[in-house]
């Protein structure tokens, strides 16, 4: 059973009230941008074994969406954030740098 | 079937003559040898649609110097954990045509492979327990008419016949009907991959197994080979046919799919005695079910919701299949599940797969069947082999992996969104 802290409310939440939103730190691209561009934003998606960073909704608690670093080989979770971010934040990048020594960072 | 290598057949009469010395004699029935250091083709990934297209590459196209190279065990992927469902009843003409040539092969692959796959045309339905899926498999109906796929529409009391433990009149999910595609059906999944793994190596391919690609080279924007826990394999051509990890490949290939990788679960019953032989796909409450040839009921939901890469799944998605399948046939609701699994499959955007060029010369990949890739490894493995050896293909034309950026969807998500 996977359990993320909600960094609103603060609630322990399990994933049946909760409601998975794909990868994180998608940076958007609108009309004047290339096909590729929007392309990438849009539809393709890094998908890795590993460290994933991705959004969540706390749907069935305050409703608020969110953001979590969860690794989807071994489906530890690292650390949840509140959304209004383009980065993961830097004290969690360091954790997962201490338990993934091979991580290649954020990009 | 041109056999390059002397292969005992398989007959009635084989196996009179292995009695004689109390079967211990039979040969084995592919080879494991030790990478050569280069091919003219490498495909990534032993399951059913990499050796299918291994297969059709020799069958076909005379391409015979191939390596099928494996992480783990040949089959053991997808391939082993589906729920064995066949059919061809999708929506859009790409996907009926290139479903329906995978139908059309099963119909006939014992015996051209000489490997009985147990290839059951019992007959399958997809329930519509809503007006709105009413509509739907009535607009299926009409396109799978058009497109020379035989399906029909059947009312309740039809379905009450072919499915008499079936209840109809469900307090939430009544049954107002179904799709039916008389000649969809089951085949026994592990036969499919030992049956081309067999051929493919009688016509001189290698299957290199527990063999994990590390690397991908390539030289001035083309392929050259790949780097592997056996060593370093030169390739004229690389397949990409990896199911769940193709994301992972992709990326040493130094590119993205259109693909996130979840977990899809399946689980058996205790064996019983038969009491449905027909394949029931209940897509309103997610949940499908048929009943094995060993007697259990083989029963399959939907996905989870996140990224996973563990072949684990989430205990409450197993829990609302079964309530879900208890309302449409009390009977089991005694049952105790005998065992449960899970696999990682490959979710496009529009439920499509992909079978394409990619940026990198003479590297094609194979992937995006998400929840349904059993039923089409013959359709899969012919038109990929098309793809790969010719440069194109006209089963493979549409699902290219720049569909999406052309926005030339080829939406099935009304057919493949929970049914396999």
């Amino acid at each position: 059973m996977l359990i993320l802290d909600c960094p609103y409310c603060g609630v322990k939440a399990e994933e049946t009230e909760l409601q998975a939103g794909g990868e994180a730190h998608l940076k958007r691209y609108g009309p004047g941008s290339s096909d590729e561009e929007f392309d990438g934003y849009m539809f393709m998606r890094k998908n890795p074994k590993g460290v994933h960073f991705e959004r969540w909704r706390h749907a069935y608690g305050c409703g608020k969406w969110f953001l979590a670093a969860r690794c989807t080989a071994t489906l530890e979770v690292f650390g949840t954030y509140p959304a209004q971010t383009s980065a993961p934040p830097a004290d969690l990048q360091a954790k997962i740098k201490s338990k993934r020594p091979n991580w290649e960072g954020y990009k | 079937m041109s056999i390059t290598r002397a292969m005992k057949r398989y007959s009635a009469f084989a196996i009179a003559r292995e009695a004689m010395s109390y079967h211990q004699n039979w040969e084995e029935a592919w080879r494991s040898p030790a990478p050569k250091p280069k091919y003219d083709v490498v495909i990534v990934g032993a399951g059913g649609h990499g050796l299918a297209t291994a297969y059709y590459l020799g069958k076909n196209y005379g391409i015979t110097n191939v390596a099928v190279i494996e992480k783990g065990w040949l089959g053991g992927g997808n391939t082993g954990r589906n729920t064995t469902i066949i059919r061809s009843n999708y929506l859009q003409d790409p996907s009926a045509a290139i479903y329906e040539k995978a139908r059309s092969l099963f119909e006939d692959l014992s015996q051209d492979l000489n490997y009985n796959v147990m290839f059951s045309p019992r007959g399958l339905l997809m329930l519509a327990q809503t007006h709105h899926e009413v509509r739907g498999y009535r607009r299926t109906v009409y396109a799978n008419n058009l497109q020379g796929v035989a399906t029909e529409w059947i009312e309740p009391k039809r379905v009450k016949e072919l499915v008499p433990i079936i209840n109809l009149d469900g307090p939430r999910y009544p049954v107002l009907g179904a799709l039916y595609q008389a000649r969809g059906g089951t085949a026994r999944h592990d036969a499919v991959a030992w049956g081309y793994a067999r051929a493919c190596s009688a016509m001189g391919m290698d299957i290199i197994q527990q063999c994990e690609v590390t690397g991908i080279r390539s030289e001035g924007g083309k392929v050259v080979g790949v780097n592997t826990t056996k060593g370093a394999i030169d390739c004229g051509k690389l397949g990409l046919v990896a199911a769940g990890h193709s994301s992972v490949l992709a990326d040493m290939a130094g590119f993205r799919l259109p693909i996130e990788s979840l977990a899809l679960q399946a689980l058996v019953s205790e064996p019983i005695k038969p009491c449905m032989d027909v394949v029931v796909m209940a897509n309103t409450v997610h949940g499908y079910m048929s009943q094995s040839d060993k007697g259990e009921m083989v029963i399959g939901g939907g996905t989870d919701g996140f990224n996973n890469y563990t072949q684990r799944g989430s205990f409450h998605h197993v829990e609302e299949t079964v309530r879900a399948l208890i309302e449409t046939f009390p009977m089991i609701s005694r049952l105790k599940m005998l065992r449960q699994w899970g696999g990682i499959v490959d979710m496009t955007g529009d439920r499509s797969p992909i079978l394409s060029k990619t940026p990198v010369e003479n590297l094609f990949v194979n992937c995006g069947w998400g929840t349904g890739g059993f039923k089409a490894i013959p359709g899969s493995g012919w038109a990929m082999a098309e793809l790969m050896a010719r440069g194109h293909s006209p089963l493979t034309e549409e699902f290219s992996m720049y569909r999406f950026r052309e926005g030339k969807f080829i939406d099935e998500s009304v057919a493949a969104g929970v049914a396999h």
